[in-house]
């Protein structure tokens, strides 16, 4: 029995590992073979043609890129700032501790509740209208404790010999933050955000009161207009389209594209990640 | 000490962090150029008392800082006093080689620059900086490559080098050798007893060997009090208190 138990302990390791990679194979594969075909130069460069039937998705593609650099513009100097003030600045006292919890819990807050925060906030109560731009600030607000607890998370791995080097030879605080803590943050700090926006990209229920709309007559652009994103042109497709099984390919072809733009957005994360590695040791 | 120039002095010091007093009373002269060792188990204070004289305790909460410590007559604690001026006369090696995240190049060059040295003379001022600590020959030719390459000797070296280019008056070292093999250790050693004659230098040291080494005077501190100080031979072969002769002769520490 004993020489049988560590081939159970990594039988089971394997088993688990194999049935998570399996899964995703699956789940790649149903979405390739089923996308590929829709995929081609004129899906990606046009409007769509005959009650969606036809033609491309090039405005879902335009809409979720502006509204993702929207987000960024939003999310990432206020949570890097807000970051750099918890870890660097403020004591330690039962005040920071709770702001820091509540950032926390924020981040587990179900994001139609956001949506739903955006259209009071944004849509009504600031008079921005279900557009670009509110949809972008509300995905701003998602983003916030993502980016502040991964950018804290990279300022903390600095250890304080860092910090106190660039103050022995008479750097101020705000010079050693500038010049060595944030240099030496940014691979994790970038990181962060960046697989924060491609979570956002994804996102459908916070966009979906605040500006997104099934179909416009244009490849967007102007931010006070309501736009079209992928992740919600398919959830479209998928179930409220009147005629489900012509738009099928379509539907994939979109996912295909979604999980792309992900997939980008996070193969930039992995490369900032690498380079630095290779600078470092 | 009577004909000695008094460079650094701790006067009555007492420091808190929060409750717990961690110095008490320190009384020491530091005479210009001339090692000053201070030893002592650990926890009794004689990094706290290092750290004091160049500020370093000014980001933390709660401390609380009693008496006088003077450079040059001046008090550091003064209200007037720039602490990065005083952070550039006063230099600080420290316990685990801390190079920036950057070239060996801009190691050096980095504190230069936000000391408004101007661009055309750092070239020269590196490059003797670097001999100064014995390292040119080793990173002459790779001065671009990132610092945290270099070998833990070599690590500290440059942070010595970092610390001599911008001209200090002192020299805080804390235990700099601690994370070194005995051949880095040496070469350190060497570098120390040459660095005296132009700067004044302070070094918390646990190694009994190492302050017989290279101090002139050697400060003894047991529970954030000193309890004697002298000349280092004095103080490693004729103690007067009982604790000290204890603690250098290995019997508790």
């Amino acid at each position: 029995m004993k020489k049988l138990t560590p081939f159970i302990e990594w039988g089971t390791l394997l088993f688990c590992t194999g049935t998570v990679c399996f899964y995703l194979f699956v789940i790649l594969f149903d979405l390739i073979s089923k996308g590929a075909p829709s995929i081609s130069w004129e899906f990606i460069s046009t409007q769509p043609r005959a009650g969606m039937t036809m033609g491309g998705i090039l405005p879902a593609i335009t809409g979720t890129v502006l509204l993702t650099i929207i987000t960024a513009i939003v999310s990432v100097p206020f949570g890097i700032s807000c970051a750099i003030y918890l870890n660097e600045y403020a004591v330690d006292s039962w005040l920071t501790r709770i702001i820091r919890a509540c950032i926390r819990n924020l981040s587990g807050v179900p994001s139609i509740i956001y949506g739903l925060f955006g259209l009071a906030l944004f849509v009504q109560g600031l008079h921005m209208g279900t557009s670009l731009v509110s949809a972008g600030f509300t995905l701003g607000l998602l983003s916030l404790p993502y980016i502040i607890t991964t950018t804290e998370e990279a300022l903390r791995r600095i250890p304080a010999s860092t910090r106190e080097a660039a103050l022995a030879v008479g750097a101020t605080q705000f010079e050693s933050i500038r010049d060595v803590v944030i240099p030496a943050a940014l691979p994790g700090i970038l990181t962060g955000v960046v697989l924060t926006l491609s979570r956002a990209a994804g996102e459908t229920a916070p966009i979906m009161f605040t500006g997104v709309a099934f179909y416009i007559n244009s490849p967007a652009g102007n931010i006070n207009q309501e736009f079209m994103s992928l992740p919600y042109h398919l959830y479209m497709l998928a179930t409220q389209h009147q005629s489900i099984d012509v738009v099928r390919p379509l539907a994939y072809g979109t996912a295909l594209v979604l999980i792309m733009v992900v997939f980008i957005l996070n193969l930039t994360a992995f490369y900032i990640r690498y380079k630095h590695s290779k600078n470092d040791r | 000490m009577t004909d000695e120039f008094i460079k650094l002095s701790a006067q009555s010091v007492n420091l808190w962090f929060g409750s717990k007093q961690v110095l008490k009373n320190i009384n020491i002269d530091f005479p210009q150029n001339q090692v000053t060792a201070l030893i002592g188990p650990s926890g009794c204070g004689k990094s706290t008392l290092l750290r004091s004289f160049n500020r370093m305790h000014d980001l933390l909460p709660d401390v609380k800082i009693e008496g006088k410590l003077m450079l040059d007559q001046q008090d550091l604690y003064e209200k007037n006093i720039s602490v990065t001026q005083l952070r550039r006369r006063v230099g600080m090696v420290f316990q685990k080689a801390n190079p920036f995240p950057k070239s060996i190049y801009e190691n050096i060059n980095y504190g230069l620059k936000i000391n408004d040295i101007p661009k055309g003379d750092r070239d020269q001022i590196i490059e003797k900086a670097l001999k100064e600590s014995y390292i040119w020959d080793e990173v002459k030719d790779e001065l671009q490559k990132p610092a945290t390459r270099l070998s833990g000797g070599q690590q500290q070296r440059l942070c010595i080098a970092r610390t001599v280019a911008l001209r200090p008056e002192v020299i805080l070292m804390d235990e700099p050798c601690s994370a070194l093999d005995p051949l880095s250790t040496l070469k350190i050693e060497e570098l120390i007893t040459k660095l005296k004659k132009d700067y004044t230098i302070i070094i918390v040291t646990h190694n009994m060997q190492q302050a017989q080494r290279v101090a002139d005077k050697t400060v003894f501190m047991y529970l954030g009090e000193v309890i004697e100080m002298g000349d280092t031979q004095e103080i490693f072969n004729n103690p007067t208190n009982e604790l000290t002769g204890n603690y250098v002769k290995g019997r508790f520490g």
